[in-house]
């Protein structure tokens, strides 16, 4: 290596030397593993009231949708953006044809690849459905129905999937989520609140909104993916 | 300093390999030449933090790492990587 | 040490993206520093002898010590974001190769 980079690598260790130091002997950062929750704001999210209250039973989905929801709702915006962004870029309102490689598939795996499509889409919509009860919801679900397009499009060098579908039910679940929000703040006191009544903890049907709320996430992000992996693969079509 | 010798468990030994290889993977992913191997040497980094998460009781963040870092970011950088052969074979 | 491994990783990342000067490259420093940050949030709510946040009909509140669940909902957000910025980033960068013929920044032409 030349002496410029290993002079970069060396003030790079002796930077991260540094920040493991001012963090060891702190008071205010506790060392790794010794924890007392009830120090911190979780200590209120795994109280057994607070848990009736929302009725979901993984705690996390529970903070990311009813504590935090607003938080979602910005972060679903940035992806918009981005899928915004890349489609701005790459595409064009010309008529659009698949890239033009020099490797073409032969038949068994297109059509042996259709048989695995529907088992991972079943498998990604069982991760959104549960969100509320297992590990999992609608960010891994709807990355996973992306995952099983994106399976169609590498096995088939002819596949093109319906873009104008896809952007429709992009749109429209995102209005959706907002929408509900807005029923919360008419109905009840404020945006994004829980109006519907949460269940005993642990049913399929028990949480109020969440469930509804991993769906139209799940939908959107995978659409939102299909999109942008269908922008990179296309071009336009020379006449 | 400690009074007592603490014992040394399972976790520790397994979080200092994970923590080790890590480290070894992230330096040939940023100095490799050729560009196909960086970007599969950053999917199997992907990989090991998969390993990292479950150890340290996140299952979330698990299943979220593994299904984005597996599938998508890995396609995305060999989609554009794909873009420089054909544009060298069609000259 | 999970946690140092965390800090040299994001440092690590830094570093490649200071030194390098394609932009494949650049790119893949950026991920590197996005793992490295993901992991030190989460070794920060680590309890030992915890069990992750899920509620069963074996693990309830006051039977069993859980691990923090708030560090595990923002890393949740923060992953999906990295996607997010790492597929416009390769957008930009594919326009950049069909610009100038070159994933190079140094070897770039100057367009008078």
């Amino acid at each position: 290596m030349k002496l410029k980079n290993l002079l970069a690598l060396f003030v790079a260790l002796l930077l991260s030397l540094s920040i493991i130091l001012a963090l060891s002997n702190n008071t205010l950062f506790p060392s790794f593993g010794n924890v007392d929750l009830n120090d911190r704001v979780s200590g209120e999210y795994l109280d057994q009231t607070n848990i009736d209250d929302v009725g979901a039973a993984n705690i996390v989905t529970a903070i990311v949708v009813a504590y935090r929801g607003f938080d979602t709702l910005g972060e679903v915006t940035v992806l918009f953006v981005s899928a915004l962004g890349v489609a701005l870029l790459l595409g064009s309102s010309a008529k659009q044809k698949r890239l033009e490689l020099d490797f073409k598939p032969n038949f068994m795996l297109r059509v042996g690849s259709r048989a695995l499509f529907g088992i991972i889409l079943l498998v990604g919509l069982y991760i959104i459905l549960h969100g509320h009860l297992t590990p999992g919801g609608g960010f891994p679900g709807g990355t996973m129905i992306a995952s099983a397009i994106l399976l169609l499009y590498l096995a088939d060098d002819r596949f093109r999937a319906k873009i104008k579908g896809f952007k429709i039910l992009e749109g429209v679940a995102g209005s959706l989520y907002v929408i509900i929000g807005l029923l919360g703040l008419l109905l009840a006191t404020y945006f994004l609140q829980n109006f519907l009544p949460s269940g005993t903890l642990g049913d399929l049907l028990s949480a109020g909104i969440i469930p509804i709320i991993y769906i139209l996430i799940g939908l959107k992000v995978g659409s939102e993916i299909s999109g942008i992996i269908d922008n990179f693969l296309t071009e336009e079509e020379s006449a | 300093m400690r009074n007592e010798v603490k014992k040394v468990t399972t976790f520790d030994i397994i979080s200092l390999v994970v923590g080790v290889i890590l480290v070894f993977i992230a330096l040939v992913a940023i100095n490799a030449k050729k560009l196909m191997k960086a970007v599969l040497f950053l999917s199997g980094l992907s990989m090991l933090s998969v390993v990292a998460f479950v150890m340290m009781k996140a299952p979330d963040v698990a299943i979220t790492e593994a299904v984005i870092g597996s599938g998508l970011v890995t396609a995305l950088f060999v989609f554009t990587l794909l873009a420089t052969k054909k544009k060298e074979e069609t000259k | 040490m999970i946690q140092y491994a965390a800090i040299v990783l994001f440092v690590l990342g830094l570093y490649g993206l200071v030194i390098n000067r394609n932009l494949i490259k650049m790119i893949v420093s950026l991920n590197v520093m996005e793992i490295g940050l993901n992991l030190f949030i989460i070794s920060i709510g680590f309890v030992y002898d915890g069990v992750a946040p899920i509620i069963t009909s074996t693990n309830t509140v006051g039977a069993v010590l859980f691990v923090d669940p708030l560090p595990q909902a923002l890393v949740l957000t923060a992953i999906v974001i990295g996607v997010g910025t790492t597929a416009l980033a390769l957008a930009i960068a594919k326009g950049f190769y069909t610009r100038y013929n070159t994933y190079d920044l140094s070897k770039a032409e100057e367009d008078l």
